[in-house]
């Protein structure tokens, strides 16, 4: 078994930059351990991505051409498990993303390989390889190996391995994918609500809370306080599941990244990864908890720790 | 017509906590054990479709020592009449693959038609064991499901699968399938006070892994990672703002306004 294996992830025509991200990795192992870095691309087309995934360090770029558009569970696996019997990679690298959720489980599992998920270091321990991530909510972290497994899949968090920006030169190999009966078929997407009357996107100022606002009637009073300070109100998943504030003021993973955002206040709100994916990037990050070891102050410029209705009462006589 | 739901008693950690001698977890002392966020949704998901149909049986089941047994009855005191607890002492510290193979195991026990995961656990979330669950029965499987129309024995569902950014898929899932359930599909309802004294009476089965014939052997095997060692990572460089809640305030105005001036 020797070299690793990045496994591409593009929807409706674009590619996903966090293939460019575990593609970093790949190279960073590489240098640790001289092997060969080859990423395939599964796709309709694979040459439209050739050209973006080909940058410095990989060695390979393997085409796999399928017969569907965009990701589909048993296509992706049939053709990670192909890939994998074809080259014998020591590791497999993906993205930790809603796709992969949906199938590098089940290739870990049918392959026998070794597996670990939402990993954000990796090292090489003499032969071994040793990967990080998190337990607890971000409160501690894990190490883990991989003994007795020949190949080991892992995904990568994103916004930690920093995209390599120089042109490669790698070799363009194919792989034939071998026929699958899909048993999920795509009807079409749905887009994200609209943004109803703002767009947080480009909020410049915010002032988000979490669940410890605990109660629906308790959402006015940060509103006003959002409006005081001059911040746009936005919001974790929790306050948007429950219909407090519309879908279109959640920021996260599976609602927005606050781009053009300066300051944000955090109150309230434990710091998930999920929350984490929209804010993280912010350069001045308030956080606001009464739980001192919560994670969103490992990301945070300023904390107070202490009870979010008693800050809010008392910073309301500030403005 | 059988839906299998397995759910997950998670820890968490106080505020203040140690790591155990062996450095391999958080010291039991400072742990605490709630059922899995995640599971509340699938449970709901799956009692909702009991109640629009007739002949279906919904099981929830967990792989856990005997404390674990509240998550089930927790579930027991929303609907279902009874529930599965698969335990071993050797099972202590299993990760999802392994928990993964018995839940499958008790999928084919049960001669279960669907099996609704959760999509994470709120503790280590690894957000693979549905999916792991998916291959060892060699079923059909969608992660992160946002919507679900299903009739009871039909070939297939129609599910929405949450994407990043908001976007959401509309597919399709030949059945049998798992399912991962995310958040917000539904508002999952409380138990009454004599859904939760019923629940009481309703019977729990024990099962061993030899029960479901897997072996020691098997579950060594099926370890999709060893752990070696828990540590609590670098504090990041949090400023923190001491002081009476006016006094926080205080500072807390004067820094938004340097840095609203300064941006
Ligand atoms: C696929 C997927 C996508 C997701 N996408 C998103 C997303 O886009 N955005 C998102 O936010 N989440 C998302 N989530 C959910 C995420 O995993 C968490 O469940 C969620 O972020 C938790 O929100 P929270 O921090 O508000 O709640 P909690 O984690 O419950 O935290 C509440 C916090 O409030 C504090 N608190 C309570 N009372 C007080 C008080 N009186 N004073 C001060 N502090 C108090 C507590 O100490 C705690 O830290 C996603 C999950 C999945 C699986
Ligand atoms: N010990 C367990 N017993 C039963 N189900 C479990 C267990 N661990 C995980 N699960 C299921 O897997 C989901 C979470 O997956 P994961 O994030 O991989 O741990 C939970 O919502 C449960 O449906």
């Amino acid at each position: 078994m020797n070299g690793i294996l990045v496994i591409a992830e593009h929807r409706r025509g674009a590619l996903n930059p966090a293939t460019l991200e575990a593609v970093a990795a790949a190279v960073d192992l590489k240098q640790a351990r001289a092997q060969p870095v080859a990423v395939a691309v599964i796709a309709r087309n694979p040459d439209d991505f050739l050209a973006e995934v080909n940058v410095a360090g990989v060695d390979e770029i393997i085409r796999v051409a399928v017969p569907t558009d965009g990701f589909q569970s048993d296509v992706y696996e049939a053709a990670v498990a192909a890939l994998a019997a074809a080259r014998q990679p020591a590791v497999i690298l993906l993205a930790h993303t809603v796709d992969t959720w949906g199938y590098a489980a089940a290739v870990a599992v049918r392959g026998g390989f070794g597996c670990a998920t939402d990993v954000y270091a990796m090292r090489y321990e003499g032969d071994a390889l040793v990967a990080t991530r998190a337990a607890y909510k971000e409160k501690l972290g894990m190490e883990l190996d991989f003994p007795g497994r020949q190949t080991v899949l892992l995904t990568l968090r994103g916004n930690v391995f920093k995209p390599i920006e120089e042109p490669g030169n790698a070799a363009v190999s194919s792989l034939e994918a071998p026929a699958v009966a899909a048993r999920t078929t795509h009807l079409g997407y749905i887009e994200p609500e609209q943004a109803g009357d703002v767009d947080i996107s480009q909020a410049e100022y915010m002032l988000s809370i979490g669940r410890g606002v605990g109660d629906e009637d308790n959402v006015e009073q940060f509103k006003e306080l959002a409006d005081a300070l001059g911040f746009t109100l936005g919001c974790s998943r929790p306050i948007a599941d429950n219909g407090w504030l519309p879908k279109s003021r959640q920021v996260g993973q599976s609602g927005k990244t606050v781009v053009n955002c300066k300051i944000y206040i955090a109150i309230g709100i434990s710091g998930s990864v999920q929350h984490m994916a929209g804010m993280k990037h912010v350069p001045n990050i308030i956080a606001i908890n009464k739980d001192a070891e919560a994670s969103i102050f490992s990301i945070a410029r300023y904390g107070v720790v202490g009870d979010m209705f008693e800050i809010a009462k008392e910073l309301r006589n500030h403005c | 017509m059988k839906i299998l739901v397995p759910v997950k008693q998670v820890a968490v950690l106080d505020e203040d906590f140690e790591l155990r001698d062996d450095g391999l977890d958080a010291d039991p002392d400072f742990i605490d054990h709630e059922s899995n966020e995640w599971d509340d949704y699938s449970y709901e998901t799956a009692l909702q479709i009991m109640e629009a149909h007739s002949g279906v049986e919904v099981v929830p089941m967990t792989v856990g020592p005997e404390e674990a047994e509240e998550s089930l009855r927790r579930c027991l005191a929303k609907g279902g009449e009874r529930a599965v607890r698969v335990w071993d002492d050797a099972l202590a510290g299993a990760g999802p693959a392994t928990i993964a193979k018995l839940i499958a195991a008790v999928a084919r026990r049960e001669g279960a038609d669907m099996v609704f995961a959760g999509t994470l656990s709120a503790d280590h979330s690894f957000a693979m064991t549905g999916i792991c669950v998916a291959a060892e029965l060699a079923w059909p499987h969608v992660a992160v499901v946002t919507h679900l129309e299903y009739e009871p024995g039909a070939a297939k569902a129609t599910v929405q699968r949450e994407l990043e950014g908001g976007l959401v898929e509309k597919l399709t899932v030949d059945c049998p399938a798992v399912l991962t359930i995310q958040l917000g599909i539904n508002q999952p309802r409380y138990a009454s006070l004599r859904g939760v004294k019923q629940a009481k009476e309703k019977p729990v089965d024990e099962l061993t892994p030899a029960d479901l014939g897997v072996s020691g052997e098997d579950l060594a095997a099926s370890a999709c990672f060893r752990l070696r060692r828990m540590f609590k990572p670098a504090k990041g460089q949090a400023e923190l703002i001491e002081g009476t809640a006016a006094e926080q305030a205080a500072r807390l105005a004067t820094i938004i306004k340097e840095l609203k001036g300064a941006a």
